[in-house]
């Protein structure tokens, strides 16, 4: 188990925090975020339900769309545009 | 096949269904048994509600000092500070009730040490100690391991040698001999000992009503531990919260060069509510943690008791009752004494001496875990919040890894440590003092900010540290 990110097209990104709780996924979002441009797509997987309140407050704080979010037998898969 | 399929979509909300009936059975057992297990059975279910309430909001208190520094997300620290809130209204009711369960920590500069250790701790392991109840409820295998750890260090630190004795001031031995305990206890041997009956016992615990000299009226004394010491700290520190942390993004999003009062007042507001979940589970932990004393208090004055270990006597249970035949029971909604006592009493079992000190063998006791009240509001928290992880489909069993596995580990032993120097954590040593009138937990939270603060800043350098290594990753 190991955090994978990585670009998957243009503007696209995937973020894999599986296995991680607090807070590691909200700080891997966060470094994640900065090396985004304007604009760009992060796929944001992760299993830690706690870190997806934060995310979203922290998405939310800096204006950061969270535009889609499924949720399947304890997986999170996010789709985040960056502002 | 229909079976099958209806299995795979029904799997979770049966699991579900088997915890609360299992707890249901449990329950009606044990009043089988003998009816006075009532008083256990508040903690039981209680903790179960404190579970549910902490899964729904993803309510943990390391996350309210962690994510303020790591991340600049107040969420937590504003949930945080909405049940401080409720639970001193409700806990100010209470006390005029005449059924309050509490009694103040002493203060001294235990509390800010052990609250930094603490504080340094909860970064590492993902969660405060009931943050991590909930989370192995979860099925996060790495909180459980936290939990382990913290059960452990504590019983350890109670109960250790004498290999530390000659680091403690050389008063504190002589002020614990002065104290004049049965010699079984051995007061002067082992550094927590000598720390309790030469330190601890020389200090005062009182409320801010007693500070103020304000004791006559009663309905006085409370609207001062209520609104001084509870409410009215949390209006400046949510004061505080929105001006650093939520103000910049609010004005960004509300599109306006300046802001008139009700713009502010609106803004706090849009602060204190921009995580439903988190503020309502504030609200609820809030009442519960409140009604969680009345109750004990009022079964307290129905069996004329002043501790559990008097109700067990009396139902014949005598082993593991501390010198003064009692055990641990706060009345209230506490963590780490319990686990303590778990770790106390495995070590008891492989043959170690653990009640020859202060802390178990005067106070808390070391009972057997199916007998242990407080303990089984620890599980209760695990099994409710298990209930409601299942309904949401969000439990998964998270196995540990080397490198999580080490951070629980290390991390939950700081905290036992911690909260063993500071008397309690978060919820014995803060959440439940400042609240009840106790200005001692707000030292607390204090150390707890600055530990969270120093652990953040050596989480984010071991990160890049890592991320500097992996070549691959583009972070």
């Amino acid at each position: 188990m190991a955090v994978s990110f990585e670009q998957t097209g243009a503007g696209e990104w995937t973020l894999d925090v599986k296995g991680y709780s607090c807070p590691h996924p909200q700080m891997y979002t966060k470094k994640a975020m900065q090396k985004m441009g304007s604009g760009d797509v992060l796929t944001l997987v992760f299993d830690n339900p706690s870190s997806g309140e934060s995310i979203l407050a922290m998405c939310e704080s800096d204006g950061n769309d969270v535009f889609q979010r499924s949720e399947d037998a304890g997986n999170f898969i996010w789709k985040i545009r960056k502002a | 096949m229909q079976s099958a399929s209806w299995f795979e979509l029904n799997r979770h909300r049966l699991y579900s269904a088997m915890i609360v009936v299992a707890v249901t059975l449990g329950s009606l057992w044990a009043l089988s048994i003998d009816n006075r297990f009532l008083y256990l059975l508040v903690y039981v279910w209680f903790g179960l509600i404190y579970g549910l309430f902490l899964q729904y909001g993803r309510f943990c208190m390391a996350a309210a000092v962690r994510d303020l520094f790591a991340v600049k997300v107040p969420r937590m620290a504003v949930g945080m500070m909405i049940a401080v809130a409720l639970y001193a209204i409700v806990a100010g009711l209470v006390t005029l009730t005449g059924h309050s369960t509490f009694h103040p920590n002493v203060l001294g500069w235990h509390i800010l040490i052990g609250a930094f250790i603490f504080g340094f701790g909860i970064v590492f392991t993902g969660g405060c100690a009931s943050g991590s109840l909930y989370k192995a409820g979860e099925g996060n295998l790495n909180s459980a391991l936290v939990i382990f750890a913290i059960s452990f260090s504590q019983a350890m630190v109670v109960a250790g040698g004498s290999w530390f004795d000659g680091l403690t001031p050389a008063g504190w031995a002589e002020s614990a001999l002065a104290k004049d305990m049965p010699a079984e206890l051995s007061v002067t041997r082992g550094w927590f000992d000598l720390f309790t009956a030469g330190y601890v016992w020389n200090l005062k615990g009182t409320t801010l009503a007693e500070i103020m000299g304000v004791t006559e009226s009663p309905v006085t004394a409370v609207l001062i531990n209520t609104f001084l010491n509870a409410v009215l700290p949390v209006l400046v520190l949510l004061v505080g919260l929105y001006v650093y942390y939520f103000r910049k993004g609010y004005v960004r999003r509300l599109g306006k060069s300046s802001l008139t009062l009700g713009d502010e007042l609106a803004g706090i507001w849009n602060m204190c509510t921009s995580s439903k979940n988190t503020a309502l589970a504030g609200v609820g932990l809030g009442i519960f943690a409140g009604l969680h004393m009345y109750v004990t208090g009022a079964l307290r004055a129905h069996y004329e008791i002043f501790n559990f270990g008097e109700l067990l006597t009396a139902m014949g249970y005598t082993n593991g009752l501390s010198i003064q035949d009692t055990v641990f029971d706060p009345g209230y909604w506490y963590i780490t004494t319990q686990e303590a006592q778990w770790g106390g009493w495995v070590m008891e079992r492989l043959g170690i001496d653990m009640m020859d000190n202060i802390f178990f063998g005067l106070d808390n006791g070391l009972p057997n875990p199916l007998l242990n009240a407080p303990g089984f509001m620890s599980i209760g928290i695990i099994l409710g919040a298990a209930i409601l992880a299942l309904l949401r489909r969000e439990f998964k069993w998270k196995m540990p890894t080397w490198e999580t596995a080490f951070f629980a580990i290390a991390g939950g032993i700081l905290m036992g440590i911690g909260a063993r120097l500071a008397m309690g954590c978060n919820i014995g040593a803060f959440f439940a003092t400042v609240t009840n009138g106790d200005p001692s937990g707000w030292i607390f939270l204090l150390g707890m900010v600055l530990g969270g603060l120093a652990g953040v800043k050596v989480f984010t350098k071991w990160m890049d540290w890592k991320l500097s290594r992996e070549d691959s990753f583009g972070l």
